[in-house]
């Protein structure tokens, strides 16, 4: 039986790396009693995988990961089990049971939601919105990626599948997972680029709003 | 949402952020406006090391259990906030409330090895507390000193308004009383402290005055204060299974040196290996029942959802009832997939069937600790392991397939010949011979490995041997030399790997754990060169530590390699462990006749500890 669960991370456990965060959940599942499944062999572990890893500093309404179980309660009460159990930051907002042979979360992810928020003394005095419409209108967004041995051009526009601005806010969707992935800081880097302007260090919070697996 | 003391942007610059911001599994949130007294709990490390300490949360969980206290934790900030910290002001804060340490109402350090010293001074330091007891006034937080160390506490001294001597369950609480007592009735910190010294097992360093003689050695060591006594006898829990023991552990999010439940089985030793602090200090040995450590490891193993569980104590072989409880926890929790962390064990079959149903047998190893290199210098330092039954443990083990083996030895004990330094590389040599001799070809998998492991000897405080001569940093590593010539000529010596210690850092544990009030000085000056993390071989500055031995004008000569005169006045003689001087002169006699002397359970060697009148002394089996 499989089963794919969903959780915000949020306020301080943002600082939580994301190893740290699967053996948390590990943790989690025992105190929960959930009956999840272990792997065979001299060393046995939970049957989990995450379906994309979140870096150091961003909170998410939309984590997800896959769990394999012997035996299962409804949703709403594997919810509350784990939810019992939970860091303050933490939140278990969904459980859904999957069919057996489908294929796990981590080759499923295709694109992200993003919410950058400027800090106070950071936000750009421009027309945000205007700003990254025309940022948005260009034909081709070119970066510099780094790579081990050189540096290369590449054109990120394709991976932007959205783009959008209000008065402190930009909103992003971008191609996640193993395929294609691009970082909301790479974009935000091209718009400052853009804008002829250095971007600093901490100028803005992003916030993972959704994860999108193929076929939802 | 809970405020963080540190800027998101201080906290993304760093590493391992989540050690600075709290909100683990198990932590205690309390109001703050509720509780009387504040009290910071601190182990001076790094968080990963100080979250493995058992004796922390012990305390943390017996502390929280008053309602009018909050005790919180406190950690050394690593090297890279430690500069943020500096440059940018930030006072040092505990990590529930995140709020500065300086305005607690106590400050206590767990003292766990000598070598974190000037760890100590950071965490004054950062929480902007003055680094002397002296120059603190009415607002700042009492600072109390606990742990192994504490039996000589007196190169730190200047730096701690209070010592507490002995088991932390006993007599906190009785402190915590007189404190409120103190501060509700308008009361001073020097009448606090009039008062606290009075507790038995509370050591107040700042009524005490030490004289000496021309030749260095004390003269006087008197109390200069009418409240405070002369002596000072450490405090232990009677009945260990009615006392303080956490159900519900921290369970820290970044991976901790020891990422599990801590079972502690007994406190003391029954062994008296003569070089071995511990199994002084810590007695008499007094257990844990089973159905005490039942209940708590699977309350603990429920509350934190670990899954593993390690059990704790000195020569955990001698647990009365071991065997019944590793079995025990083997069948209670093997379909939840605990795994059990054995302490070594004296190898027989019992340990190598345990090890078996615990451990992949292709990936653990032997472990061996005979200490010394001949039977000779064993029976010098009174431990009880001879070769046959390392030669029959280890031939049952290579039998049971086992084809790794690691031996822990000492150089530079009391009386070590070079006979007895070449006699670790023979035994490492037979042990290899007898793997080949005892396990067919066919059933080899692979060649043997052994890892022989030399530390070098540090006399220590309230064992026989506290009055022995320690050898040079030179004199150490020319006896390490000699073992390792030796293992190179012999025929398995690419089976064999020989290490050893850093000569350096034993030289100043040398000085730290014997070391006077002089030597305090040493140590502030050392910190202020900009000594931290000495217990980090990456950090370790022997320049600066020598540089602040010569400003300070204190000998490695006079407090290292010189042999102590029977009757002359050491820094700790004034705590009262239990453990008698008349005793300690026998067994330091007794080891220069090459005599053992049999463990408390075969017969009792009138070491003093029966006063306590607990534990084994009133078992009666003497």
């Amino acid at each position: 039986m499989k089963a794919r669960i969903k959780f915000a991370k949020r306020d301080s456990m943002k600082f939580v790396g994301h190893l740290d965060i699967m053996r948390y959940f590990q943790k989690a599942i025992r105190r929960a009693n959930i009956d999840i499944k272990y792997s065979e062999g001299y060393s046995p572990h939970q049957i989990m995988s995450f379906a994309a890893p979140l870096g150091v500093g961003l909170e998410s309404e939309a984590e997800y990961f896959d769990i394999e179980l012997n035996s299962s309660s409804p949703p709403e009460q594997m919810i509350a089990a784990l939810n019992a159990v939970m860091a303050d930051g933490i939140e278990v907002l969904d459980f859904i049971q999957l069919e057996d042979k489908s294929k796990n979360a981590m080759s499923l992810v295709s694109a992200a939601d993003y919410q950058i928020v400027f800090r106070d003394a950071y936000r750009p005095d421009i027309d945000l919105n205007q700003e990254i419409k025309h940022f948005y209108e260009q034909d081709e967004i070119i970066i510099l990626k780094k790579t081990k041995k050189n540096e290369k051009e590449v054109n990120i526009k394709p991976m932007i599948y959205k783009l959008s601005a209000d008065q402190n806010s930009v909103y992003m969707q971008l191609a996640t997972g193993s395929v294609n992935n691009l970082k909301p800081e790479l974009v935000m880097q091209a718009f400052y680029q853009y804008l002829n302007k250095e971007m600093p260090k901490f100028a803005f919070t992003v916030k993972r709003l959704e994860l999108y697996l193929n076929g939802k | 949402m809970r405020r963080l003391a540190l800027s998101d942007e201080i906290l993304l610059s760093i590493e391992k952020p989540a050690r600075y911001i709290g909100n683990e599994i198990n932590m205690v949130v309390k109001d703050i406006d509720k509780v009387d007294v504040r009290f910071a709990m601190c182990f001076p490390d790094v968080y990963e090391i100080g979250m493995s300490h058992l004796g922390i949360q012990i305390l943390y969980d017996m502390f929280n259990q008053r309602e009018d206290v909050y005790c919180e934790r406190v950690y050394s900030p690593w090297i890279d906030l430690d500069k943020i910290m500096r440059e940018e002001n930030i006072p040092l804060f505990a990590v529930e409330s995140q709020d500065p340490v300086k305005g607690f109402d106590f400050l206590g350090i767990t003292i766990q090895y000598e070598i974190c010293y000037t760890n100590i001074l950071q965490i004054l330091d950062l929480s902007q507390i003055p680094l002397l007891a002296k120059d603190r006034t009415e607002e700042y937080p009492i600072v109390i000193g606990g742990g192994p160390c504490t039996y000589n506490p007196e190169p730190i001294a200047d730096f701690f308004d209070l010592f507490y001597i002995g088991e932390g369950e006993t007599v906190y609480f009785e402190l915590i009383d007189v404190y409120k007592e103190i501060k509700s009735s308008g009361g001073t910190r020097i009448q606090f402290l009039e008062k606290a010294c009075r507790i038995p097992g509370i050591y107040a360093p700042g009524f005490y005055d030490t004289t000496y003689f021309e030749d260095g050695t004390i003269q006087s060591f008197l109390p200069n204060n009418a409240y405070a006594p002369i002596k000072v006898r450490k405090e232990i829990v009677h009945d260990m299974n009615d006392t303080y023991y956490p159900e519900k552990p921290l369970v820290p999010f970044i991976q901790a040196t020891q990422d599990r439940v801590v079972l502690e089985l007994q406190r003391g030793c029954i062994r008296g290996c003569r070089f071995c602090q511990a199994g002084q200090v810590y007695k008499p040995v007094r257990e844990r029942s089973l159905s005490f450590l039942k209940d708590k490891a699977r309350k603990m193993l429920d509350s934190t959802g670990s899954d593993e569980i390690s059990l704790s104590s000195l020569s955990s072989s001698d647990y009365s009832n071991f065997k019944e409880l590793v079995y025990f926890l083997i069948d209670a929790f093997k379909d939840k997939y605990v795994n059990i962390a054995l302490p070594s064990l004296r190898i027989d079959s019992f340990a190598l069937d345990v090890m078996s149903k615990v451990q992949d047998v292709k990936k653990s190893s032997l472990t061996f600790a005979p200490e010394a290199g001949s039977q000779r210098l064993r029976n010098v330092i009174n431990k009880g392991l001879t070769e046959d039954s390392i030669m029959n443990g280890a031939s049952m083990a290579f039998r049971g397939g086992w084809n790794r083996v690691k031996l822990y030895f000492m150089l530079g004990l009391p009386t070590e010949t070079t006979r007895d330094m070449e006699g670790i590389a023979l035994l490492s040599e037979k042990i290899a011979e007898l793997y080949y001799e005892v396990v067919p070809i066919e059933n080899r998998s692979g060649r043997i490995q052994i890892t022989t492991s030399a530390s070098f000897f540090i006399p220590k405080p309230f064992t026989p041997f506290q009055w022995a001569n320690m050898c040079t940093r030179e004199e150490f590593l020319n006896r390490a030399y000699i073992v390792n010539d030796k293992i190179k000529q012999q025929l398995n010596k690419k089976s064999i790997k020989f290490q050893w210690h850093d000569a350096d850092v034993a030289v100043l544990e040398g000085l730290l754990a014997r070391g006077d009030r002089r030597v305090g000085k040493t140590i502030l000056c050392a910190y202020k060169k900009g000594c931290i993390y000495d217990a980090w071989t990456e950090y370790f500055n022997k320049e600066l530590w020598q540089e602040a031995l010569e400003e300070t004008k204190i000998s490695l000569d006079f407090y290292n390699t010189r042999e102590r005169d029977l009757d002359e006045i050491l820094p700790w003689d004034f705590i009262d462990t239990g453990v008698t001087k008349e005793y300690l002169i026998r067994e330091w006699k007794r080891a220069h006749s090459e005599k053992a002397t049999p463990n408390c359970r075969i017969s009792c060697a009138n070491c003093g500890v029966k006063v306590f009148e607990g534990g084994i002394c009133n078992e009666g089996q003497n």
